[in-house]
């Protein structure tokens, strides 16, 4: 076998294997196309393709698939802000206002970081602290630990632990719902963003009034005024808890100034009562203690 | 075919000399997919799958293509020199075919797998043991066999390390200048310490 042979066999052997697994793969290449959306390429097109993961699905094509399927908004990359939502948008021929934006919201005020049920000393993460006996040394069961688990998966910055309780950045949020996964006590969700008149109830706790009193110093106790006083019916009471329905919610803050407990605020303030409300406030308290 | 050899093909495979912790190839995918138990995981049964079917193709082109070709008469050329190119051509063009195979017939796999597929293209584990298995001139059975338990003692070392990252990474408090991947180095040069006591195992 001469050298000639041993090369001209060596190409015929390469060249043949080569065009053999081409022709399977170009074969295979038409066997087992998937149909995909063309609008979903659009959208891969106009993302910014760094898979951050900050829309909280699986990567730019992830977040593509999932808008095409209607599962998420046009406004969700974080990184591309505005202008791509824009672009998102006109492929898929919506307004990008359309969108609520959603940010996440802490309900725990932190009143109750002064009662703890022990000292805690080890690994400062919530997951952790959790685990232990009573679930953390926090006395409230439903209350924020201020370990800083969401301040450190947060991918924007955008939430941080302030005296013993967890704060959202309303404006560096992106609603990529790491935080709320993390949060051992699920005390994190996302709320539509309302930049008047946005009220909240910070607090989760389903426990009933006199336990709440014990450990914490403006939690709901569960005394349905809000949501007797609410005159559009938004707040509904979940086992000792007041929650909000925020499509129904206009901002009026009524409820903001029957809590005797001064927890529900209206753009982070609670409202001074109205000249004929100081009267209605002592009664009110009064009423609770019984 | 004698099953104790199998079995001690196996074994060498998984724990004696294991492809991360005793040959160290395939070291890139071990330390950059194993930030996540879950994703390390699937990365590891992606790596078998993948191994498993290349010895298997990788062992017929070997013997009827390269070695001995009988397609060129009895009196064959001897194509083993290019054994290395005509293996990463199979391993490529394989991936590529069981990337789209997956993504049209098993799109669960698919989405488990997916993104871990084309970073196998070049991983040099599967190309070692395909290496491997013409340099102990395996037969066909024994070839599969070793690509599978190659596989599966890569799945146990990026699933025992991405295990122990995902711990140090919540709870260790280290020094500035160790944090993140010079830590993450120091504890697979301590895995591949502990599996150093395997080396005394033999079978039969």
């Amino acid at each position: 076998m001469s050298d000639m042979n041993l090369v001209l066999f060596g190409l015929l052997v390469m060249g043949g294997l080569g065009l053999l697994f081409g022709a399977v793969l170009a074969f295979a290449a038409r066997v087992f196309a998937v149909e995909v959306d063309p609008r979903e390429e659009a959208i891969i097109g106009c993302l910014p393709g760094a898979n951050c993961g900050g829309c909280g699905f699986p990567g730019c094509a992830g977040y593509a698939a999932a808008v095409v399927k209607g599962e998420a908004p046009v406004n969700r990359c974080a990184a591309g802000g505005g202008p791509v939502a824009d672009q998102i948008a006109e492929i898929m021929g919506v307004s990008a206002d359309a969108a609520v934006r959603m940010v996440a919201q802490v309900h725990c005020t932190g009143c109750g970081v002064d009662h703890q049920k022990y000292q805690y000393i080890g690994v400062e993460d919530c997951v952790a602290a959790a685990r232990l006996p009573g679930g953390g040394p926090l006395g409230c069961d439903y209350g924020c630990l201020g370990m800083g688990s969401c301040e450190k998966v947060c991918p924007f910055d955008a939430i941080h632990v302030h005296s013993g309780v967890a704060k959202v950045d309303e404006d560096k949020c992106k609603a990529c719902n790491q935080c709320v996964d993390i949060c051992p006590r699920h005390i994190i969700a996302l709320e539509p963003y309302k930049t008047k008149k946005h009220v909240t109830i910070p607090c989760s706790s389903h426990d009933k009034g006199p336990a709440v009193t014990k450990v914490c110093s403006n939690g709901c106790i569960g005394c349905a005024l809000c949501a007797k006083s609410c005159p559009k019916e938004a707040i509904t009471m979940v086992n000792n808890l007041a929650v909000i329905d925020y499509d129904k919610c206009v901002g009026c803050g009524i409820c903001a100034q029957k809590c005797p407990r001064k927890l529900i605020t209206v753009d982070g303030k609670v409202p001074e009562p109205k000249p004929a409300a100081p009267k209605a406030a002592p009664t009110a308290e009064a009423k609770t203690q019984e | 075919m004698d099953l104790t050899s199998l079995f001690s093909i196996a074994l060498g495979a998984i724990l004696i000399n294991n492809f991360i912790f005793a040959q160290f190839l395939g070291c890139c995918p071990f330390l950059g997919v194993s930030k996540k138990v879950d994703t390390a995981i699937g990365m590891g049964l992606a790596v078998t799958f993948v191994m498993g079917l290349a010895s298997a193709v990788c062992w017929v082109v070997n013997e009827f293509l390269l070695v001995n070709p009988a397609i060129f008469g009895a009196d064959g050329p001897n194509l083993a020199f290019m054994q290395t190119i005509a293996f990463i051509l199979v391993i490529a063009a394989l991936v590529q075919f069981v990337e789209m195979f997956l993504k049209k017939s098993v799109p669960s796999l698919y989405q488990a797998l997916g993104i871990y597929l084309p970073l196998i293209t070049t991983n040099c584990a599967v190309l070692g043991v395909v290496l491997l298995n013409v340099q102990n001139s395996y037969d066909f059975i024994e070839s599969v066999v070793y690509g599978v338990t190659g596989g599966l003692g890569f799945l146990l070392a990026i699933f025992l390390f991405a295990s122990v990252r995902e711990r140090l990474e919540a709870t260790m408090e280290c020094p500035k200048a160790f944090e993140g991947f010079p830590i993450a180095l120091v504890t697979a040069g301590l895995l591949a310490l502990s599996f150093m006591g395997f080396s005394g195992l033999s079978v039969f």
